[in-house]
């Protein structure tokens, strides 16, 4: 299924400055219990989100009012933990398209790619001064440029790249999959298998 | 002379239908595990785009994450697991790809009943929508964790496409107490390697004390690879790899198994390959270990106080939120802390010779009053094993009882949920905030410490308890 195609967001966003968040704490296993991929952006960080009567914890950032917004920036190392796509389901359902962070986990960041979420990775200093930036005005825009892989904080202009690679770029570019693709190579696909020896 | 090549590339290069120009490797996939949980929507998209199961033969499912431990004859009683259990029959059998659902003598936690099937070989690829995966790395297979999205592809094209992994190798020479098992292996690892340091890395662990390994103690090593942030980890096949597999049902027999032996034998890493990234560590220095933090990282020596927070790799507000939430605080002893529950189980330690250590310790004692105690067989093999060797009796007669095949309170989705500000003994991978139901604190350590546990209601270092 092709997603939607990603150019340039210009966007504010919403701080998580932790490390090491796990899928299991962007959505807890008791909700992946679905067959269909809807509604899993209630689910997002549930447990910090949520107290056990379902009440909203007020001092959770997306519990607070004040921010809003495409972009997602985490602190480093987000996304460890269980392979579920369910995590990064929740994270487009809530309305995010950009995940910024100094260091993504790898089955995480193959699973945003796959559904059009981009992982934009940046450096330990910037992602500090987005941080901050955001903290001293929560209306701060970030600008992430997918044809200029920039990162830019756009009321001082300071920005940085990330890196993504060309075929995963102009997939998300055109909002092509790689499932389409794996079906044109079929024929050669059917050749390989005939020499496997297991 | 060609160039040396490592393990990993060997296999990886075999794999290799087509290399994409700045792009990722189009990755053939020999064997593909499903579940419950993170099938149903690789079936329903599939569908929608009007594709079909390229190879159904390579698929093979297993249900084990939603599953109860006890009563399993009765029907599964939550609504929603009930229904991702029947998709997963129904997609099963719609596309016939073969299925060991809840009540099939075969079934159980996919990554032990792949290997103790002759499902996993040395020199495949291997794929599941489950991180631990890398379980079957144990065997000299590429085995690592997808998302559903890469589910489907591997459904309707056996491949992935997937970027190269650098190279990473762990090597370990010397000798290991008694005490120290392959849990506390990896998680001395982990320890000093932290819980992202294999980020972007494929791991090879290699010398004395992987080869001195049992596959099952190779297979918890791999098992939690994923767990420093590796793609997988691999260990290079050998006689005990080739003896475990031989005549296992879906090994390939007779002459077929004499031809693999020849090319098993080549799946070495060369000498003079080169890795991205070398790590070496003496055996003599790992202890029975025990995470006392919410990453599998912060483990520590049984016997060591809570480092203080400039010794951890973590950041330090991290690092802090990570100690309150274990109600723990810099510099305690681990030692003496009290325990609430304890659970044996999970792909990491569900096997045989996880309950022979167990037993080894409770064996003449008597279960704890204040605690409560899963034991709980990766598949029904084991659980038929455990019959088989005497290890039931024993620990029944310890005032302990065992349960039925599955993930169990590894991942609070089914019925075994730790519950909130309880403290667990957990042979399990993973520590996260919630991972045992919401609020609960986990320990993670070995079989003979959850053991120790289990008989004296608290962390205790199981070689007081060894003879
Ligand atoms: S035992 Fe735990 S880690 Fe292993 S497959 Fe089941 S849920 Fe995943």
């Amino acid at each position: 299924m092709a997603y939607d195609k990603f150019t340039v967001l210009i966007s504010t966003a919403v701080p998580l400055p932790i490390e090491n968040v796990d899928t299991d704490q962007i959505i807890p296993a008791r909700f992946l219990k679905a067959t269909e991929r809807k509604g899993f952006g209630e689910a997002l960080f549930r447990d910090w989100r949520y107290n056990n009567d379902d009440s909203p914890k007020e001092d959770f950032v997306l519990n607070n009012p004040k921010y809003n917004g495409k972009i997602l920036v985490a602190g480093k190392n987000f996304g460890c933990g269980s392979s579920r796509e369910h995590a990064v389901w929740s994270i487009y359902d809530y309305g995010f398209r950009c995940v910024i962070s100094s260091f993504f986990a790898d089955i995480f960041r193959n699973n945003c790619l796959n559904i059009g979420v981009l992982p934009a990775q940046v450096s330990d200093d910037f992602l500090d001064k987005i941080f901050k930036a955001i903290e001293a005005d929560e209306n701060t825009h970030i600008e992430v440029n997918l044809p200029e892989q920039t990162v830019t904080i756009m009321a001082t202009g300071e920005s940085e790249s990330f890196a993504i690679n060309g075929y995963k770029k102009n997939n998300m570019l055109n909002g092509y999959d790689d499932i389409d693709f794996l079906q044109s190579l079929k024929g050669d696909i059917q050749t390989f298998t005939a020499t496997r020896p297991f | 002379m060609s160039e040396p090549k490592s393990l990993f590339e060997k296999v990886w290069d075999a794999h290799v239908v087509k290399r994409i120009e700045d792009g990722p490797d189009v990755l053939f996939i020999d064997r593909h595990f499903i579940h419950e949980v993170t099938s149903p929507v690789a079936f329903l998209s599939m569908e929608q785009r009007g594709l079909n199961v390229l190879y159904p033969e390579r698929t093979f499912a297993t249900a084990d994450h939603n599953t109860p431990t006890i009563n399993q004859h009765l029907p599964v009683e939550d609504p929603l697991s009930a229904n991702q259990l029947a998709a997963l029959e129904t997609n099963t059998s719609k596309y016939g790809i073969s299925h060991w659902g809840l009540g099939h003598y075969k079934n159980g936690i996919v990554h032990v009943v792949g290997p103790e099937n002759g499902i996993t070989l040395p020199g495949m690829t291997i794929v599941c929508g489950d991180s631990h995966t890398s379980t079957h790395g144990a065997f000299g297979a590429i085995a690592f964790g997808i998302g559903t999205s890469e589910v489907e592809m591997v459904l309707t094209s056996q491949c992935i496409m997937q970027p190269r992994p650098k190279k990473m190798r762990i090597t370990i020479n010397g000798k290991v107490h008694a005490s120290v098992l392959p849990k506390d292996v990896i998680l001395y690892i982990i320890s000093k390697i932290s819980a992202s340091g294999a980020t972007g890395y494929f791991v090879e662990y290699a010398g004395d004390v992987f080869s001195d390994m049992s596959m099952e103690g190779r297979m918890t090593v791999c098992n939690m690879s994923i767990e420093m942030g590796a793609r997988g980890g691999m260990i290079a096949p050998d006689e005990k790899t080739i003896s475990y597999i031989k005549g296992r049902e879906f090994t390939p027999k007779g002459e077929a198994f004499e031809i693999l032996e020849k090319y098993w034998a080549t799946l070495k890493t060369d000498e003079g390959a080169s890795f991205d990234k070398e790590y070496v560590f003496d055996a003599s220095d790992i202890e029975p270990m025990i995470t006392y933090g919410t990453n599998p990282g912060l483990g520590i020596a049984i016997s060591k106080p809570i480092p203080q927070p400039d010794e951890v790799l973590d950041g330090k507000a991290s690092y802090l939120k990570s100690l309150d939430y274990m109600g723990f605080n810099v510099g305690e002893s681990m030692i003496g802390k009290n325990v609430d529950y304890v659970f044996l189980g999970s792909c990491t330690n569900g096997r045989i010779e996880d309950f022979r250590q167990f037993a080894a310790v409770v064996k003449g004692r008597k279960k704890a009053d204040n605690v409560i105690v899963w034991l709980v067989p990766g598949s029904h093999q084991v659980e038929d094993q455990i019959k088989a060797e005497g290890i039931l009796d024993i620990i029944t007669e310890a005032g302990f009882e065992l349960r039925q095949p599955g993930c169990s309170a590894c991942l609070a989705m089914n019925d075994d949920k730790i519950p909130a500000g309880k403290y667990a003994v957990s042979t399990s991978n993973r520590n996260f905030e919630g991972r045992q139901g919401p609020g609960a604190r986990t320990m993670l350590a070995s079989p003979l410490v959850a053991a120790a546990a289990a008989v004296t209601g608290k962390v205790t270092d199981p070689r007081t308890l060894l003879n």
